[in-house]
């Protein structure tokens, strides 16, 4: 299978000032992501899930380190027509209606109005396309966040937390939508604090303090912590300091 | 979605202006869901125009000077105010980093801001240009259309300079108090207060670096019998606006910290 991603001794440092380094939020993280997989990358608050994400869709500054996304080093100029990032807190303009935000991403991308409609349809949002953005609920603009990023049809959809906030039905649906997409070729990277969503991804990256803690999937990660269940096997490996499935990201 | 992800080849490139129009189109909509915003902005310029008109009334000339002047002032302060705030929005709401992850370039994203707060500028000034000479009588010998082309260069101006400063603002407090400290040492200095042969030497230096006082100038030689200077200043006004808006696009990092 193709990589999506290929991450090699990434560092970031935050904080920095002229003259003084910042503190290391991550610290040499290598790994990689293979085409057409959804991976959800795991980790406690302030494990630098968001970083790392910034890192692949070229936002992040980095120290060190080398991030190249579909083959093309990460933030290049021909991959923002080919990625897709939905941000932690919903990054759409609350004074546009739900299909104006959608219909400017969409033009964008050099997209028109179908492709815009048919990403509200895919977030079940067609039915309040006319509503002004910021009287929706916070759920509602995670979604359309979300719609804004799957109408430019990304080759890598990257999401921070995107289910936070949402109703268990919202949330399920959403992981669908993820099986989905992938099963058409799109790779998906999904950030999340909630460990019992680990067990719908094909591969989990877990983060720690800035470093990789495991690189496997969810089944490896059980046999080789010997736990009943995610949340376990998590805490063992968190306890133990690391170490399951290592050879797999070698 | 019901189709798969597109190939890369069927992709166009990015190319410098990308998502100009798109993003014209963004903020015009997003200023036409406001409408006292709206409202403001067409009324304001005129409102103020009427009172000065009523204040000077027993001093006939002095508003067909100071009104006709501020001509040159309404647009560049109005529009640096809106550009800015607008601007700043979208560096602290994320939808800029949001931004920087798709195709619209930096070019095209100010560009945008540009065109439709220019749209606005134009709108604007046509509107209080035709209040000014149609509606309160202000006699000044100036072909109209030099009248509105210098507003329109200035509302501009202020675009683009609101633009640039909301890079040095974080929140809005900050930003609405650029205004005085950007707008009022121009407003003091362009000629409309005191005529700029009678300031000292070095204010005058100053006062010929600022770009208000070229506004002021066109303005000035519009109404001249020969024209004075018109062309010089309207091409000072159009080269500041460039430069603010180039300063503007350093200041949007695609990658921060």
């Amino acid at each position: 299978m193709d990589t999506a991603v290929e991450v090699e001794q990434l560092a970031v440092r935050l904080g920095g000032r002229p003259g003084r380094r910042g503190r290391p939020v991550l610290d040499g993280l290598s790994f990689t992501v293979p085409a057409g997989s959804v991976t959800g990358l795991l980790g406690p608050s302030g494990s630098g899930k968001t970083t790392l994400l910034r890192c692949l869709v070229g936002v992040q500054r980095t120290e060190r380190g080398r991030v190249r996304v579909l083959g093309l080093p990460a933030g290049a100029a021909a991959l923002r027509r080919r990625t897709g990032y939905v941000t932690q807190t919903p990054s759409v303009y609350g004074d546009l209606t739900v299909a104006e935000n959608v219909r400017y991403f969409a033009a964008l991308h050099g997209a028109g109005r179908a492709a815009a409609d048919e990403a509200l349809a895919a977030v079940g949002l067609a039915g309040a396309a006319g509503q002004l953005t910021a009287t929706l609920s916070g759920g509602q603009r995670g979604r359309v966040s979300l719609a804004c990023a799957l109408v430019g049809r990304p080759e890598l959809l990257v999401l921070d937390e995107p289910t936070v906030g949402l109703d268990p039905l919202l949330r399920v649906e959403l992981w669908e939508r993820f099986r989905a997409l992938a099963r058409e070729g799109t790779t998906v990277l999904v950030s999340s604090h909630v460990v019992d969503e680990a067990a719908r991804c094909d591969r989990l990256l877990l983060l720690r303090g800035g470093r990789l803690l495991a690189d496997c999937t969810a089944d490896r990660l059980r046999r080789d912590t010997g736990a009943e269940d995610l949340e376990e096997a998590f805490l063992r490996l968190v306890r133990a300091g690391g170490g399951a499935g290592r050879e797999v990201a070698a | 979605m019901s189709a798969a992800a597109a190939p890369a080849a069927a992709r166009p490139a990015v190319r410098a202006g990308t998502g100009t129009w798109p993003t014209a189109v963004r903020v015009a909509r997003q200023l036409r869901h406001d409408h006292r915003t709206l409202a403001l902005l067409a009324l304001a310029p005129g409102l103020l125009l009427a009172l000065m008109s009523q204040v000077w009334q027993g001093q006939p000339g002095v508003f067909d000077r100071v009104g006709y002047l501020m001509l040159a002032v309404f647009p560049l302060l109005l529009m640096f105010l809106v550009t800015s705030i607008a601007m700043l929005r979208e560096r602290t709401s994320g939808t800029l980093e949001r931004l920087a992850t798709t195709p619209v370039t930096r070019a095209g994203l100010l560009g945008g801001y540009a065109l439709a707060f220019g749209a606005v500028a134009a709108a604007q000034a046509a509107l209080t240009t035709w209040f000014a000479l149609g509606v309160l009588g202000l006699d000044v010998p100036a072909a109209p259309g030099w009248v509105l082309l210098t507003a329109v260069l200035d509302g501009v101006l202020g675009v683009a300079l609101g633009l640039l400063c909301s890079a040095f603002a974080r929140t809005e407090f900050q930003a609405v108090q650029f205004m005085p400290v950007v707008v009022l040492p121009q407003l003091l200095l362009c000629g409309l207060l005191v005529p700029r042969e009678r300031m000292a030497g070095w204010l005058e230096a100053v006062s010929a670096a600022l770009p208000m006082t070229y506004a002021v100038r066109a303005l000035e030689s519009a109404a001249a019998p020969t024209g004075g200077t018109l062309g010089t200043d309207l091409a000072v006004l159009a080269g500041a606006a460039l430069a603010a808006l180039a300063l503007a696009a350093a200041t949007v990092r695609r990658r921060t910290g």
